[in-house]
């Protein structure tokens, strides 16, 4: 991050100033119907999976990874995480993460998982 | 001389002619004299003085609670507070401290110093810096007036620093106190988020060319650590503070225990929040005192890299730590064991620092200014602070120590010895910078030596006070139980702190008057190494005169010195050669702008309206909606600004003559690239 | 009250000052577009937190209902889940017109985004009045306030996307969006984004996982 920043400011203005643009051709409309499409199909399953009578062992694993799998589409394609540059990943999954440990040690200190 | 461009600049092809009345009614506010041009400043420099000024008022408030409280305690069973007031002296004054003092003061230095560091115009988002500061002042003020409203000392925060809940509920905080708690700092959160935010985007995005992450100097990048601390603690406690509010507001049950709920809930979100805090206070000295021992060592920082690598894991660290002070709440031996080790581990990139500090001293030739006691003070401070700390990381120990003064020595140790007076240092190393003068050091040394024996004198006994079992947040103690000698230690070493601050208070002005007799300081008073140094002093408002690009970490430092042929440093140039003299006129700066403080005056009527009538809430409403609309309409760079009194170039059509139709922006924004290029002045020749 | 603040102001600014795109910055990227990634991040510490509340209180009914497949109506939630998810879609089709320039498509996609997240917002208040019909207060338990708290506070966000939104599309009337200013739009879609992942999961973990 820090030393492509160094280039010198050669071509002031609005030439050099958008090195996304290009990238965000990676999709086209269709594409994103086509994402859109498989989402709706992962929350359609997920609705059915929720009506299908397993042990929880089972349930909310694979519950929890049809979400995640939901959640990295729209974040990857929607969001352009995945044409974007990296420090955009960085900030959003240290937020994630950081959220993530901090509850998940505080609900195990108070022992919720038995619930479940 | 090339012509600046900078991020800050007019964008091209949008110029909104409705930005120049906002609301049809009022003009721009423009110029940069008298107190509008502090009101509806957007300079990072005011924003920056205002941000220091506004915490000093509170300092004096928070110091006068202190001398109440040692008042109180100075003999056994002290009759000057009630047990009530007792509360809410203490908890104001560890509410204030943090939140209004020490978190601003770095809030100060973070604004004044870190575009200036990282060769900068000004911040990313001006406006939303104003914000941030009149949002603070509304919060502080909120606060603070729980003092007196509905009755001197009626309804003021009485539940700790830490407010626990059962305790922080209706049924035990019958008084507004605790409303004004919650609802008071949710809005000085919203201070520090949008600053944090604001200072995040221009480290990562507004640095000068050359300037990689790497050649920040440390003080930048222990606040950008710190940007990030508040970025991610600050939603923790927002949740809590919510939750808290709709118990008391509304009847939820989030604290209720009568339905069962958990008060350990509180606990973990407040500590989730509060740990990442304390490094929240202690950063920026640490960065503070990081730049003066160089300065003074005549040395560069030992191990740079170190320094910057143990400022991010202790940021990382510090989330992992929160459950140590809920060793004694019954979260179970596997958390304590747990957590007992992963607070041990902190010390270890702090004690990286405090090495390093001591090594850049090490073999230096040490001036030991005003500004290099402070900084010392810091060190060796801090070290005890730390250490005692440690003793607490030790969950056995801690079960011991816990609720008793040797907390409180402890952590007075850390945010006093550690946060505040590395504080100090900066005032006395950046005032010439800020201010133009320096700081007298006959006072000045009076002003460290009072501080630091007063200090030791309060809160030392207070380690041995508290292994005695004297209680924390107790408001009386009966005689015979050998708490007599220390206490009265304790509170005359607090009045010795008084006056070490008094004293400062007095240098300000008495320096000021010197000043007027002295010659002028010149850019680099101090001989010191990082970009602030490289223009005049005070600062002008645009900073630097031409765009600096940066070859090396300390680049200053290069410029003014450089190698023999037997590889002896040897000074090349003066520092007035190399610096600016802050005379360029051709530069444009973002325009003042009334809605930051209309805006932040909706919070404090959205506060009180919540706990005492609905109505306000509308006026408040109100006025952050309009606020709004009118930030929305309004251009951050009023085109006319830039006319009127400057005749110091001949292009008038600047940006104004490019009303830009939708569809034709790309060639009108080529129009503006060139019409930039031959930048209006702004403000910056006013001044 | 915060966090609708700070939105707006994150949006707003987003309509006025459109620096990253001609001058450089050392990242490549607008401030804007920054400042909205810093924001987002600090956003999932705010959801994480309301969430685990949550989750810790899931059982803590009292006498009153509690969270199960009899007490939610899943097919209801799942229809407005669908219509949230949809309104990502034109979202993204929004952005992905306004770099093309496609004024029309823009204007189009941009109102049918805040029609779809007002369906969802109604869909959430009537689905609250049946809960308190059926005997879910605000003070019911602790499990009741803490779904109303999470439920509310991310259709408060929601809201907060459509003020954005349509702020967004007004200013398209006005002619002031270009495509030189399709960021604007890129930025409030990353908001409003973000809000449709953080239903994802909590569609997952209050509803599908009762
Ligand atoms: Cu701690």
């Amino acid at each position: 991050m820090s030393e492509e920043t160094l280039t010198a400011e050669t071509t002031k203005g609005v030439s050099g100033g958008r090195p996304t643009h290009d990238e965000h051709g990676h999709i086209t409309d269709f594409g994103y119907v086509k994402i859109f499409v498989i989402l709706a199909v992962i929350t359609a399953v997920e609705v059915v999976w929720s009506y299908v009578n397993v042990p929880s062992y089972v349930f909310i694993p694979i519950l929890f990874l049809m979400m995640l799998v939901k959640f990295y589409l729209v974040a990857a394609e929607f969001m352009h995480l995945k044409y974007d540059i990296k420090l955009f990943s960085m900030l959003f999954v240290t937020g994630l993460v950081l959220a993530g440990g901090v509850y998940l040690i505080f609900l195990s200190a108070s022992q919720i998982w038995q619930s479940f | 001389m090339a012509i600046i461009e900078n991020p800050l600049e007019l964008e091209s092809g949008d110029v909104v002619r409705v930005a120049e009345r906002p609301l049809g009614v009022l003009t721009r506010p423009s110029g940069n004299t008298g107190w509008q041009s502090w009101l509806f400043t957007v300079d990072h420099k005011r924003i920056g003085i205002m941000y220091g000024a506004f915490a000093m008022f509170f300092f004096l408030i928070g110091g006068l609670e202190a001398l109440a409280i040692r008042l109180q305690l100075a003999v056994p069973n002290g009759k000057i507070l009630s047990p009530e007031t007792y509360n809410q002296v203490f908890t104001m004054h560890g509410v204030t401290m943090i939140f209004l003092v020490i978190m601003p003061l770095a809030a100060a230095f973070a604004n004044y110093l870190l575009p200036l560091q990282l060769g900068a115009r000004d911040v990313a988002f001006p406006r939303m810096n104003a914000l941030s500061l009149w949002v603070f002042l509304a919060g502080g003020i909120f606060l603070c007036s729980s003092l007196f409203i509905g009755g001197w000392f009626e309804n003021v925060p009485n539940g700790g620093w830490f407010n626990y809940a059962p305790n922080s509920g209706t049924l035990f905080s019958p008084t507004k106190g605790i409303d004004f708690y919650a609802i008071g700092l949710q809005i000085l959160g919203i201070a520090s988020l949008v600053s944090a935010i604001n200072l995040i985007v221009t480290t990562l995005n507004m640095r000068a060319e050359g300037m990689s992450l790497m050649r920040m100097p440390v003080l930048s990048w222990m606040l950008l650590v710190v940007q990030f601390l508040l970025l991610f603690a600050l939603p923790v406690i927002t949740v809590a503070l919510f939750l808290l509010m709709f118990d008391r507001l509304w009847g939820a049950n989030f604290f209720n225990v009568e339905m069962g709920a958990d008060p350990l809930l509180w606990q973990h979100l407040f500590w989730i929040f509060g740990h990442p805090e304390v490094y929240i206070l202690i950063l920026p000295s640490f960065g503070i005192i990081s730049e003066v021992i160089p300065v003074f060592s005549r040395k560069p920082i030992f191990g740079y890299s170190f320094m910057v690598g143990s400022g991010i894991a202790i940021g990382f660290l510090g989330w992992g730590v929160w459950a140590h002070h809920m060793f004694v709440s019954g979260i179970g031996p596997i958390s304590v064991a747990a957590f007992s080790v992963s607070t041990m581990m902190i010390a270890v990139p702090t004690g990286v620092k405090i090495l390093n500090w001591v090594a850049t001293m090490w073999g230096g030739r040490i001036q030991l200014t005003t500004a290099m006691l402070f900084a010392v003070g810091v060190v060796s401070m801090f070290t005890i602070g730390g250490l005692s700390g440690v003793t607490h990381a030790a969950s056995a120990a801690d079960t011991q120590q816990t609720d008793t003064y040797y907390i409180v020595a402890h952590f007075h140790y850390v945010i006093f010895g550690g946060a505040l007076l590395g504080i100090f240092s900066g005032f006395y190393f950046w005032w010439p910078k800020m201010f133009g003068y320096k700081l007298n050091e006959t006072w000045g040394k009076w002003n460290f030596w009072l501080q630091i024996v007063g200090f030791n004198l309060t809160f030392g006994p207070m380690h041995i006070l508290g292994l005695q079992g004297m209680s924390r947040r107790i408001d009386s103690y009966d005689p015979g139980y050998g708490f007599e000698l220390w206490n009265m230690v304790s509170s005359i070493g607090s009045f010795v702190i008084f006056a070490g601050v008094f004293i400062f208070l007095i240098n300000v002005f008495v320096s000021k008057r010197q000043a007027e007799h002295l010659p002028p300081v010149g850019p680099d008073p101090w001989d010191a190494r990082s970009l602030e140094w490289m223009t005049a002093s005070p600062t002008p408002e645009h900073n630097f005169d031409t765009e600096i690009v940066i070859d090396s970490l300390d680049h200053f430092w290069h410029q003014k010195y450089g190698y023999d042929d037997d590889g002896n440093v040897v000074r090349i140039a003066y520092a007035e050669d190399v610096a600016h003299d802050g005379s360029a006129t051709n530069v444009h700066l973002p325009s003042p702008s009334y809605w930051p403080i209309v805006l932040a005056s909706g919070f404090p009527f959205v506060g009180y309206g919540l706990i005492y009538n609905y109505w306000l809430c509308a006026i408040g409403g109100f006025l952050i909606v309009g606020a709004i609309f009118g930030w929305v309409f309004e251009h951050p760079d009023d085109p006319d600004a830039a006319h009127g009194h400057h005749d110091d170039h001949g292009d008038d059509d600047g940006h104004d003559g490019h009303e830009v139709d939708e569809g034709t922006t790309e060639n009108a924004e080529a129009d503006l690239v060139t019409a930039d290029s031959a930048t209006d002045a702004g403000e910056a020749s006013d001044g | 009250m915060a966090e609708a603040v700070l939105d707006h102001a994150d949006a707003h600014d987003a309509h006025d000052a459109h620096e990253g795109h001609v001058h450089k910055t050392n990242t490549g990227m607008s401030n804007n577009k920054l400042a909205m990634w810093v924001f987002l991040g600090s956003e999932c510490l705010l959801f994480g937190g309301l969430i685990s509340t949550y989750l810790l209180y899931r059982h803590n009914i009292q006498d009153g209902p509690g969270p199960s497949e009899e007490f939610f109506d899943i097919p209801f939630t799942s229809a407005s889940s669908f219509v949230l998810l949809m309104s990502s879609l034109t979202m993204v089709l929004a952005h992905s017109a306004a770099e093309r320039g496609d004024q029309k498509r823009l204007k189009i996609w941009l109102l049918s985004t805040a029609l779809l997240g007002s369906v969802f917002v109604s869909g959430q208040i009537y689905e609250f009045t049946v809960f308190v019909r059926e005997g879910l207060g605000w003070s019911t338990s602790p499990f009741s306030s803490a779904f109303y708290a999470l439920t509310g506070f991310h259709g408060v966000h929601v809201t907060i996307g459509i003020i954005m939104l349509l702020s967004t599309f007004i200013s398209t009337l006005r002619g002031r969006m270009h495509p030189g200013n399709a960021e604007t739009v890129e930025i409030v879609g990353l908001y409003w984004h973000f809000v449709d992942i953080v239903w994802v999961f909590i569609f997952t973990v209050i509803y599908l996982a009762a």
